[in-house]
């Protein structure tokens, strides 16, 4: 029979393997299961995988997959950091609604003066708001021993309802005839967060996504602050006689989980979706909980990862459109891969052995 | 006073129809983290339950079809959970997590098919005398049998809990499992059943939703009520009754903001759709004060090796 | 940033020419914002695509995707179907506005039609319902009905479209029923059932005995038919399931005529860019069969109702009318004009509670 046997230390091997085992299992799982649903399983998987990348439109789709991970690998990034420490911020849905709200105020405070300072202090906004927003079940953990995750959760559908109170009430675009909806920051030259080489997709949002990436990677493996967020995670007690002081931590990793969510808010409002509406978020702070442990809490790992979520997301629309799977066959598949990743992980800690009985 | 116009024992009467679903989520929810579980998944097993009970019941005719559908689609996504972290030994808030997505995304594939529907009703009490008396009548005697069921559900669970030896074995489990393994308790059995029953549990809060309180099919239909469950159990510091009132006050602020509004008091409709969220976060935080901890043994992974 | 405007379009347009091949089939595309089982407004849209697919056959082939969120999504969406050749895309949500101008901007030979939008291009048109013609006909029956004089609105977005149903249903419902008060709850969403039933059940327990709704779903129907002796009226679609009691009528949103002819307009080659309002008279919006719960004399002056603004002869909304504020609006005989209804943003006279925000 079979026996889990824990390794001393990781396996480095798995390290690696297991999320591309994952893909792959997932693969023929997802084939199963649009075979199920009376779809050629080879066509469906080629249409998610292979079109947005070498396909006939892949010269449109390519960008794309840049413009719908950047916002999943910032958000992730920060996620990372705290997950590793044991914190968990489930909340970056609304740290993400609280920055492009911030971030879209500066913005429209500013409507119509031009310059070159508003785009930068949008930044500013959207990463203070975020930031704002993580804080709260920061503080009232170390203050109350609040657990993080429900309020950072409840703390989105609050978040949710400020928005459509802002979409409909304060930052309504007053030459709109009435409707919901603020101006379009698109069209605001000083504001908009532009491509910076055409048809490449690469905004500013981009550029901050692989900044975070390079930061993250340099705190984790050089700095003594990522050493205790390692260590908190692994041996907390361990981390407490070393001089991680918890609540540091703990502030440290909220706050900056929150302002990236904020970030990665704020890029998305002035770039790809261009206002400020009432369904302006999709769901990119709970995807990015997926894409943060699909990258195995690395930094170069969560960057592969966003690419691939991207990758489900538009292939999943052009299968959409062209073969007429549902959309939520999609969303099945997308939470199958977190599952088998979470299984075969199993792979990494334990080594899995073939025992006979022994006689006593 | 514009307040005159809300009918004091109708809202009685919505408030406990409205608090049902998460009642029976957070009930089955408390229970397995008794076990020294954390199932975050609640979300996906109640909105798993909502369309297995939607589908059987439109198929069968039956809502008692239904509900049982309903538990068992519920019990069998947990089993996914089970297996996962008690077998794979995977992070449980990931698994957790997992199986919402995992849930919300199998319930709207489905589902497909049953938007629109009907579902064939569900029959409410009516008795003789006792449904007729004034205010206690429509309070107390005129719910549907769901609502009977979960409140007889609570004091089950509540007199295991305390006075049976199967609830004190779970609760020693959840508090300490390397001592109750030591003791020769099957750790990982009594989990992987405890789990089960919350996810039936959950099963059945989402069948109440699109069976009875809505009644109809629609994708995410739960809005987050799962959440809300899991953030009942920590306000109730895993105490049974506690759980039961929690789910009345929350229950009664989704109800009553809708009266409001509807009387025409003058609070932004925004702020009065944010309130139970935000008094969520208010109750948690003075419960957090309460010493009340949690079992000992919540979250940690259990491998008999260690 | 005109510079890379300028790129943009070039690049896509040279992907576009290596792309291209000539099509005898003229493709329209549809873009829903929800599912098209959800029986309500994407339904009836899909049924509009059904009756183009119908009506030409082999010349036309429809394409469409669903359940396309608003933002850039929606861009990415509308390009695809841009890309794979659509000559006409409909895009059936106002929160697709951006989307739709900026994918136009791209596609200079593809035609969008953009429903209940305001922005055209010159090859951008924009369309919606008279829905408040159908509101005139719901009032007249409501205020007729209800025996405890309190009329309940569940709304959706405090948005002209809505402001204009309910102030075309209290006009009528006031003008056979002086006494009737009208309480709303504003719900935020279009379709939701769960918030619906609930507030459904709120209005009926603040003892409103009929229901109006802007919002999709059958929700307060089913909470109606359990309370008991609540008149309701289907929305977007017919919900002639649950006639002839509690639904007694209802408004249908019939895309079908407007599709065709534009369907039409664009194989003919002779379609322009225009902003169509059209209401009872030219089909778009129908009056659901007013069932036999509703008195035959009642029944009666509704059809009449109906009948005098399909020909244009009533507009419901003529003066003498004040604003909520006590302000003259419309003096004796005056008709609204459609630039004020387009942006209403009031109630009028005899409404209590105030539009939020």
């Amino acid at each position: 029979m079979l026996k889990l046997e824990k390794r001393p230390q990781p396996s480095r091997l798995w390290t690696w393997a297991t999320p591309v085992l994952a893909v792959l299992i997932t693969m023929l799982a997802g084939g199963a299961l649009f075979a199920a649903l009376g779809e050629d399983p080879v066509a469906a998987i080629s249409t998610i995988f292979w079109q947005p990348l070498f396909g006939e439109f892949a010269f449109y789709y390519r960008p794309q997959l840049l413009i719908k991970g950047a916002p999943l690998v910032l958000i992730a990034i920060g996620l990372s950091l705290g997950f590793r420490a044991g914190i968990w911020n489930i909340g970056a849905e609304g740290q993400y609604i609280v920055g492009a709200l911030a971030g879209a105020g500066v913005a429209l405070a500013f409507y119509p003066a031009e310059s070159a300072l508003i785009f930068p202090l949008m930044i500013l906004a959207g990463a203070l708001g975020g930031w704002a927003w993580g804080m709260i079940p920061a503080v009232l953990k170390l203050r109350f021993g609040t657990n993080e995750i429900l309020v950072s959760l409840m703390l989105v559908y609050v978040a949710e309802q400020l928005l459509a109170a802002m979409a409909l009430g304060l930052m309504k675009n007053p030459e709109g005839r009435g409707f919901p909806g603020s101006r379009n920051l698109r069209q605001y030259d000083s504001a908009h967060n532009a491509e910076l080489i055409a048809g490449t997709g690469m905004h500013w949002g981009v550029v901050a996504a692989l900044i975070a990436v390079i930061f993250a990677y340099v705190l984790l493996s050089r700095h003594i602050l990522g050493y205790h967020i390692r260590l908190a995670g692994q041996a907390p007690r361990a981390a407490r006689f070393a001089g991680v002081r918890p609540a540091r931590l703990v502030l440290f990793c909220l706050g900056t989980s929150g302002a990236l969510a904020g970030l990665a808010g704020l890029f998305e409002v002035a770039g790809p979706a261009g206002q400020v509406s009432i369904d302006f978020n999709v769901g990119y702070g709970f995807t990015a909980i997926i894409v943060a442990f699909l990258g195995r809490l690395h930094p170069v790992g969560i960057l592969l990862a966003g690419l691939l979520m991207a990758l489900t997301y538009i292939g999943g629309e052009l299968a959409q459109s062209n073969m007429g799977l549902p959309a939520a066959a999609i969303q099945l598949f997308q939470g199958m891969l977190l599952f088998f990743l979470l299984a075969v992980d199993l792979l990494t800690n334990y080594r899995v052995r073939l025992v006979t009985r022994e006689v006593a | 006073m514009l307040l005159s116009s809300i009918d004091p024992a109708l809202l009685l009467a919505s408030l406990i129809v409205a608090s049902t679903p998460i009642l029976l989520a957070a009930l089955g929810e408390l229970v397995v983290e008794r076990a020294g579980v954390l199932n975050l998944g609640v979300e996906g097993m109640m909105i798993t339950g909502a369309i297995c009970g939607f589908a059987m019941a439109v198929n069968s005719g039956s809502p008692v079809v239904g509900f049982v559908a309903a538990a068992a689609g519920g019990a069998v996504l947990a089993l996914l959970f089970a297996l996962l972290t008690q077998f794979a030994l995977a992070n449980q808030v990931a698994s957790g997590l997992a199986l919402t997505l995992f849930g919300l995304g199998l319930s709207s594939l489905i589902g497909q098919g049953y938007v629109g529907i009907k579902p064939p009703p569900t029959t409410r009490l009516d008795l003789p005398v006792l449904s007729d008396l004034p205010f206690v009548g429509r309070v107390l005697f005129s719910h549907d049998l769901m609502v009977y069921f979960a409140l007889a559900l609570v004091a089950l669970v509540w007199a295991l809990l305390k006075y049976s030896r199967a609830g004190l074995i779970l609760r020693a489990v959840g508090e300490n499992h390397e001592a109750a393994h030591a003791l020769g308790y099957k750790v990982v059995r009594i989990r992987v059943l405890a789990i089960l029953f919350g996810g039936a549990c959950a099963g059945l809060g989402g069948a109440y939703l699109s069976l009875v309180r809505v009644p109809q099919w629609t994708e995410g239909m739960t809005s987050g009520g799962g959440w809300i469950a899991l953030a009942l159990v920590v306000f109730a510091s895993w105490k049974v009754g506690r759980v039961l009132l929690g789910a009345w006050l929350f229950g009664g602020v989704s109800v009553l903001q809708l009266n409001l509004q509807a009387a025409g008091v003058a609070i932004p409709v925004e702020y009065l759709s944010m309130s139970p969220y935000l008094i969520t976060i208010l109750v948690l935080v003075i419960m957090s004060s309460d010493k009340s901890r949690a079992p000992g043994s919540l979250g940690r992974i259990f491998h008999a090796s260690q | 940033m005109k510079l890379t405007h300028l790129l943009t379009s070039a690049a896509l347009a040279l992907g576009l020419a290596s792309a291209a091949v000539a099509q005898d089939k003229t493709k329209v595309g549809f873009i829903y914002v929800g599912p098209i089982g959800d029986g309500g407004w994407t339904y009836e849209h899909d049924k509009g695509r059904l009756a183009v697919e119908a009506h030409f056959g082999d010349a036309v082939e429809t394409v469409y995707q669903e359940s396309v969120p608003e933002g850039a999504d929606a861009e990415r969406a509308i390009t695809q179907m841009a890309l794979q050749g659509a000559d006409l895309i409909f895009t059936t949500s106002f929160g697709f506005m951006e989307p739709t101008l900026a994918v136009a901007e791209k596609f200079p030979n593809v035609k969008f039609e953009h429903a209940t939008g305001y922005k055209t291009l010159p090859n951008v048109s924009t369309y919606s319902a008279r829905f408040y013609e159908g509101r005139a006909v719901q009032g007249h029956i409501a205020g007729k009905m209800t025996k405890s004089n309190i009329v309940g609105y569940i709304a959706s977005y405090p948005i002209p479209e809505v402001i204009r149903g309910i102030n075309s249903a209290y006009i009528h419902a006031k003008k056979v029923n002086p006494d009737v008060e009208f309480k709303i709850i504003w719900a935020y969403t279009w379709f939701d059932p769960a918030k619906e039933a609930d507030a459904a059940t709120a209005l009926i327990e603040q003892g409103a005995d009929v229901i109006l709704q802007h919002t999709d779903s059958t929700a307060p129907q089913a909470a109606a038919e359990k309370a008991g002796n609540v008149v309701t009226f289907g929305q977007a679609s017919d919900m002639a399931e649950y006639a002839p009691f509690p639904r007694v009528s209802s408004i249908i949103d019939n895309w079908a005529p407007y599709y065709i002819d534009r369907t039409q307009a664009v194989i003919d080659g002779t379609w322009e860019s225009t902003q169509t309002w059209d209401g009872i008279g030219p089909g778009m919006v129908g009056i659901g069969e007013i069932s036999d719960a509703v008195p035959a004399d009642v029944k009666a002056e509704a059809l009449a109702l109906k009948a005098a603004m399909a020909d244009g002869s009533y507009h419901p909304f003529t003066g003498p009318l004040k604003k909520q504020d006590g302000s003259d609006w419309l003096a004796e005989g005056e008709v609204a004009d459609d630039g004020t209804l387009l942006g209403m943003d009031f109630y009028v006279e005899g409404l209590t509670g105030e539009i939020p925000n």
